[in-house]
Order: structure tokens, then sequence, then C-alpha cells
């Protein structure tokens, strides 16, 4: 389809709650700063109560539609396995996937009307996915602020963006100076880490 | 503060498209802007309050919110408002008469349809208003236009003497783009028109204004025709032109960017000549709107030949996507259905937070549920229909609660007639359309139980004050309503009104029992805040020690915090089969609320604190 080609279409999915819209903003503040046009889809209200929750983040010359279309997302963040399986088919041909592994149930599983899928990100690799996985929650832990998940997910992509990893580590090592400079350092160090989980899981998978 | 607000002329900012109709709007010289909350509009009027120099303020309710920016714009100020799609149902006794009156200072109504239901319980399409109230449409496709048809509105609604309404669409309220802002204008303000011809609609009145409602007709069908913000851009591909308005518009763009399209801007009137004059330069017409067929009803009904929902879905959200398979047919292209499913994965709908103070009257009415029908409403507590408590029977529109459960008692069969019926509402949905309803029951001698759940915000649009809070919308100190008084003063019995905690089930489960069980209306008031809230104060985390029997009680409470770890079907003596379902909770989610504890059959829930002071004694 049409003028697509030019774009950058990343996906980033998870649960409400989560950091998806921080995550999908500071991704189209690195965007704006190198001069692209930039659309980013945000949720509110109700959605936000432990659903389904995406943002897509789409850049380039210029951006029309909002949304990125099935099968063209060059990028898929899943802060979620279940949630990254669940959107595995928006990822084009050659896209890859960002996965923490750390599981969050809801209650329809607790209860046990459905089951959770034994492996969501073996079932992304069957279905000719490039995942790369780690469990960022885990870092989050060792780094003593389980909010960190979001930061290590965005090292955890950073060499995958079409920019320099470096621009968006500045946006949010900057944003946190502005906004709790006691925690600059820590997201520096969580997106260091996020980076070297990334390259190790591309290790593993070669 | 938000950047936003101090932005300086000709700079840039990526803002979504509520955040850049509030610059619009704030730019346009406002001086009084209004709404009631409600996906996807909330955030235009909470951006609205940063800036200086406007009055903004949540109304009770829609027509409320309207009627107050009307009074401000008789008296000649500009004035605003803003609601979601269904908003207009309520305030569309103000609108209906006020577009005979016109306006003095411009009037500019933002409506918000949620095209494919994120957040609502229906979906409308806002521009069939435009028809119905012969007012103007404007119709943004993004941020920037967002931003520019705030200020345009303005000029158009003093130019005609008529409200106009901007239409938004979730697809363009919570989408972010770059928009180019200005500065606030001075706007001169017009002082009070003082013409009782045009402000008192009495018939007399009204009849002269009726003909002059169908000369301005003639006017805007003119201009529709001419304006600028309707726009052809040429295309190479002649075989199909799409007359589009919208994020449609932006779907059609990328999907066929050679095709020729005529852009609408203002979508109503339907710029029928224009779009005539566009067809003679196509071999085909095709209609692209969200979400039902209005502008190709009208150009039918005008002799032009178009598709549109022939072809198209006629509900929900369009996208490029959807736009490629219908519209290559009508190429003649040969189009395979290559649709590759999703992976199959469990759904996960919204759910009620960790210690939501709604979980326990859900867990005791589901316990409650043979004996009683449960008429619901409209908020965080409609989750109260979903798993596990399965306790709600109905579910209409705001307010709707208290008065449907009014008619289920006076319509009951003879085997149901002495089931008790009761009604959940929310503080908020209270105050916007719950007190007429409940002063219903009480003047027709009804007998309805009322659990008013107050958390003291409108939770489900993101935690708004209201008139019940105690602050505004900056968050200062404001008149508090008390819930107690109104019900007291609309004529239930005081001792049929209680106050409960509702973290103390026992207490909250024996209230529900005792009030169903009276012949006369009765309120049940709970009082702890939202867990969203600065409000909600967070006590030490619970945790499961050995000896969980697996019985499952707690699940029942719906705490996503309590997490199965094991299943087991046991057999039992008798032979019997049971299903077991033994638990943990999350502690770093967990907010201590000791909901659960009531529910554990063993008492093997404690406060994790407890347990370790317990570790250090030993
Ligand atoms: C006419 C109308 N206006 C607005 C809305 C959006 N809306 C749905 S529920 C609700 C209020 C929820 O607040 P409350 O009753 O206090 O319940 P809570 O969500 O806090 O439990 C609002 C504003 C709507 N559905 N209908």
């Amino acid at each position: 389809m049409s003028n697509n080609a030019e774009l950058t279409n990343i996906l980033v999915c998870g649960i409400g709650g989560q950091g998806v819209m921080t995550a999908s903003e500071v991704l189209s503040m690195a965007a704006i700063q190198l001069g692209f046009d930039v659309k980013k889809t945000e949720v509110a209200g109700m959605a936000q109560r432990g659903g389904v929750v995406t943002s897509h983040v789409r850049f380039g010359e210029k951006v029309l539609s909002p949304a990125i279309p099935k099968g063209e997302a060059d990028i898929l963040v899943g802060f979620e396995p279940a949630e990254a399986m669940r959107w595995a088919k928006h990822l084009k041909k050659g896209g890859v996937a960002m996965v923490n592994t750390s599981r969050i149930k809801p209650p329809v599983v607790n209860v046990g009307l459905f089951e959770y899928p034994d492996n969501p990100v073996e079932e992304m690799r069957k279905n000719g996915v490039e995942v790369y996985d780690f469990d960022a929650g885990e870092i989050a832990r060792e780094l003593g602020e389980m909010r960190l998940v979001n930061t290590i997910l965005m090292g955890a992509i950073s060499e995958h963006l079409p920019f320099d990893a470096q621009v968006l580590k500045d946006i949010i090592v900057e944003r946190f100076r502005q906004k709790k400079p006691e925690l600059a350092e820590l997201n520096d160090k969580a997106f260091e880490a996020g980076r070297k989980a990334a390259a190790k899981s591309a290790q593993s998978a070669a | 503060m938000n950047a936003i607000v101090k932005a300086i002329a000709d700079s840039r900012h990526l803002l979504s498209g509520n955040e850049a109709l509030a610059r619009g709007v704030w730019e346009a010289g406002v001086q009084v802007a209004t709404a009631y909350p409600g996906t996807p509009s909330t955030e235009i009027l909470e951006n609205l309050a940063l800036y200086p120099d406007i009055h903004a303020q949540w109304s009770v309710n829609e027509k409320v919110s309207l009627e107050v920016a009307i009074g401000a714009c008789v008296v000649g100020a500009r004035s605003f408002c803003a609601m979601k799609h269904v908003g207009v149902n309520v305030a569309s006794d103000a609108l209906m008469s006020q577009t005979l009156a016109g306006v003095n200072g411009g009037l500019v109504i933002a409506v918000a349809d949620d095209v494919g239901l994120s957040s609502s319980q229906n979906e409308q399409d806002t521009r069939f208003w435009g028809r119905f109230a012969h007012l103007p449409i404007l119709e943004p496709c993004d941020s920037q236009e967002a931003y520019e048809m705030a200020i345009r509105a303005y000029e158009l609604s003093e130019k005609f003497g008529i409200p106009v309404i901007i239409r938004m669409t979730t697809r363009v309220c919570h989408v972010k783009g770059l928009v180019t802002v200005g500065e606030r204008q001075a706007y001169e303000h017009k002082g009070f028109l003082d013409d009782p011809t045009k402000w008192v609609m009495v018939p007399t009145h009204a009849k002269e204004l009726l003909k002059k409602q169908g000369s301005r007709d003639v006017i805007l069908k003119a201009y529709v025709n001419e304006c600028d913000l309707n726009r052809v851009e040429d295309g190479s591909d002649k075989r199909i032109g799409f007359v589009t308005s919208g994020p449609a518009y932006l779907h059609v763009k990328e999907a066929f960017p050679d095709a020729p399209v005529f852009k609408m801007g203002m979508s109503y009137p339907v710029p029928i000549e224009a779009i005539r004059a566009f067809g003679e330069t196509v071999d085909k017409l095709v209609v692209v709107e969200e979400t039902e067929p209005l502008v190709e009803t009208e150009l039918k009904a005008a002799g032009v030949a178009v598709h549109g929902k022939d072809i198209l879905p006629k509900t929900g959200e369009l996208s490029p996507l959807i736009l490629d398979k219908p519209i290559r047919e009508l190429y003649g292209e040969n189009v395979d259905d290559l649709a590759d499913p999703d992976l199959p994965v469990f759904p996960r709908p919204p759910t009620m937070c960790v210690a939501c103070p709604h979980l326990s009257p859900y867990y005791c009415l589901s316990k409650l549920h043979k004996k009683i029908r449960i008429a619901g409403d409209i908020g965080c507590y409609t989750l109260g229909a979903g798993h596990p408590w399965k306790a709600l029977d109905t579910t209409t529109c705001m307010g709707a609660s208290i008065s449907m459960a009014l008619g289920m008692t006076l319509g009951a069969s003879d085997e149901d007639k002495d089931k008790p019926v009761v009604a959940v509402i929310g503080d908020s949905t209270f105050l916007h359309m719950g007190m007429q309803p409940l002063l219903d029951v009480i003047y027709n001698r009804g007998n309805v139980t009322v659990m008013l759940l107050d958390n003291r915000t409108t939770g489900m649009t993101g935690g708004q004050e209201h008139a019940g809070t105690g602050f505004d919308i900056h968050g200062n100190e404001a008149p508090r309503a008390d819930f107690e008084k109104i019900v007291v003063a609309l004529g239930v019995n005081p001792d049929r009104v209680r106050r409960v905690n509702p973290y103390e089930m026992p207490t909250m489960f024996k209230a529900i029992k005792e009030e169903i069980n009276q012949n006369e209306p009765s309120v049940i008031i709970t009082d702890q805040p939202c867990v969203l809230t600065t409000r909600f104060k967070r006590q030490n985390p619970l945790k499961v020690i050995d000896g969980c029997t697996g019985c499952a009680n707690c699940l029942s409470t719906g705490c996503p915090a309590i997490i199965v770890t094991r299943r087991e079907t046991e057999t039992r003596k008798s032979g019997k089969e049971v299903e077991k379902a033994y638990v943990e909770i999350e502690t770093t989610a967990c907010t201590g609320c000791n909901l659960c504890v009531s529910t554990c059959g063993p008492d093997v829930i404690k406060p994790v604190s407890f347990l370790e002071v317990a570790k250090n004694v030993q």
C-alpha cells in the first residue's frame, strides 16, 4: 500500500497502567527532535482499567492515518508476553518484537474461564516473528523500582530504531531531570540494562 | 504546568486533538467554557482549565453545561461547551430551542463521537444534530485542524449568528500530532443584546424565528458550496473520486494516494453542488464517512449517484486496510482475501481495580442476585455486570437505574411482584441525572433500594471533580453536595438512609439485606474514595500464609490482586467432586483494604507487616 514504505511504525502494547503511553510519548519526542512528522495514538478512560492498551507511533516525512495497518509495524514493543502475541500479526515481514516476559494474568484467566498461552514468545517465533525476549520485570526489581520496565524496554529497542540510540536515551534521562531528578541516574542505568538484555537475547537466539 | 499553556506564537507542539482544540478555543478569546466529562471529550475542558483568563467549569450534566454557555453568549461573551456524543441527547432540549434564537457572542459546541465504542454505551453520529438543529458541522481530521477549526468556528458562529458544532471522533481527540499554535486574541465583548423577541422563546417569537431559520438554511447552503473548509485535492487516477471528512479523509489519502478527493471540513449542510461538480471530473464517486450514511443519503436524494455504505462498513472505525478490499473490487480488481488471522489470545476486558470500593457492594449483590433484580447505571460500577459478580440486570443511560428500577417494580409479573429491586448508581451519575428519578420514586410511592456508590470522583472518565467532591476543576475547594441531605430532601425517610464503609463487608451485607426488605424507598451510601485518586490511602499489603483450603471464596470479591496458583478437583467423602482454587496475593499490588479477609474461611490472609513482626519476635 501507498507511501508507507517511508514511514517507521512502532506499536507499543501492554495493559492499562504499565506505562505504554509514556513509552510511545518518548519515542515520539525523539522522532520530533529529528525533524520527522509524527502521529501517536492515545487511550483514555475505561480501557485503562486493566484492559488491553496499545499506542501506535508513526513517523516519517508526512504521516496521514494515525493507526498502523495490520502487517505494517516495524517494531512491536510488548510490555506483556500474551499482549505481544495478541498484536504479533501487526508486524510486517521482517519486523522485530521486543517482549517483556513478565506475565500478567487477567481475572478471566484467574477464575479459569480462559487459558493463558503456554509460551507466547514461542508461538510468535513459530509464526515467523523475530522476537527478542527477556524479563524486564526482573531487571526492574533488581534495580529496585518496578516502574523502570518502561525505560528498560526503550533501551532494549534502541538498537532497532532508524536513529541513534543515544537520542532516545537523552530524551528519557532529560525528562526525568526535569520532572524527578532523583530518578535520572537510575533511568540511565535501566536504559543500558535493557540494551544489554536485548543484545544477550539476540545472541541466545542466534 | 503544562508547557502548551505557555507556548508562544508559531511554535510547534505534539498535541492530542483535545489539547489542540482547547488551545484554539482559548486563542479565540473565549471567556466561559463548560463541560460534563465523557470519553473521548474529557481532556478538552481539563486542558482549557489550565489557561489563564478563561472561566472553566465542570457542570453537573450536559444540559446544564450547554445552558451556562448559552447564557454567557447571550450577554455577549464568546463561550464554549464540550461533551461526548451521548451528552447531546441530554443537552438537546436547550440546543433545539437555542438554534432558533441563535447567539450574540460566538458559541461553539465540541462533540466527541466514540466511533468504535471504546468506552460508550452506543455509537451515535453527531452530524445528524446538524441536520436536526439546522446548524453547521465542522469536522477536523487531526490535531492541527482541531486547533484551526476551533478559531474558525467562532468566526462562523458570529457571521451567521448561530451555534456551531465541531464534531470530533476518538481518532481526533486521542491522537497526538504536531500543531503550530498562535496567540490569544483580544475579543471585543459584545455586551448584553437586549431583545426579548430573540431570547424569549414563546410561540409568537419562535414563529418569526422559524422563518428566519429557513432563510438562514439557504444562506448556509450557498456558503458551504464555496467555503474554503471544503476543497478538492486533485489526483491522476480518475476512476474513483472520494468524498470524505474527519479521520476517514486520512485513511483515504493513505490507501489511495493517486485518487482525487473532495475533503469536507464543513460537512453540514452537505456541499451538494460542489460535490456534484467534483463528480463530473471522475468516473465514480464514493462517500467515505464515519459512521452513518448521512452525506451519502443527502447526495442520493439530490440525484448524485454515489457509492458508500453499500460497499463500506456501516459501523465502527474505518482504516486504510478496511477501505482496501471494497474499493479495489470497485476498481474491478480481483481481490484475494489475504486476511491473516491474529494469534488466539484470551480476552482482557477492563476490570475493577485492586481494592476498588465498588468490589464489596458487588460481592454482596452477587450473593443476593437470585432474590433481587438489579438495575445498573453508567460508570466504573457497570463492570459489576462482568466476572465474577454478574450482578447487573440492566444498564441503559446515565440516571436510568433508579427510574428503571421503579418501572421494574411496577411492571413485574405476579410471581415477581415481591422481588425487591435495587438500583446501583455512582456519585457523579446521581448528581448528573439521578435526583429526578429518586424524586419520581418518592412521589409515586414506589419502593426501590438505591445503592449510591460515592467514591468521591467521576471514576470512569479518569477522575474528574464534581459537585459532590468538594473541589472544582482547578482542584480548589468548592461547596460539597451532601448526599444524605439531598436524598432526605427528596423525601426518603431519614431512617432509611445509611452510610456504609464498603470495606466492612459484613456491615455492607447486612445493610443491603435489611433495606431490600423494607416497604419504602431506601438509600445506602458508600463513602470510601476511588483508589486512583489521592484521597485513597494505602495500608500495609496482605499475604496468604500457609493453610489456604482452596475454597475460592476470596476470588468472588473480584479483586485482581488475588492470583490462583493451583487448581484441583477434589472428591469429597460423599463422592461429590468440588473444584478447588488455591491462591496467593500479589503483595506489590495489594493495598491492604482487608476486604478479602472477611471472605477467608480458614483466616489465613494476614498483613505482611504483622508477619514480619511475628518473625522478628521469634
Ligand atoms: C450523557 C453521558 N455523559 C457522560 C457519559 C460518560 N460517563 C460515563 S459514566 C460517567 C460518570 C461516572 O462517574 P460515577 O457515577 O461517579 O461512577 P464511577 O465511575 O466513579 O464509579 C460518565 C461521565 C455518559 N456515558 N453519558
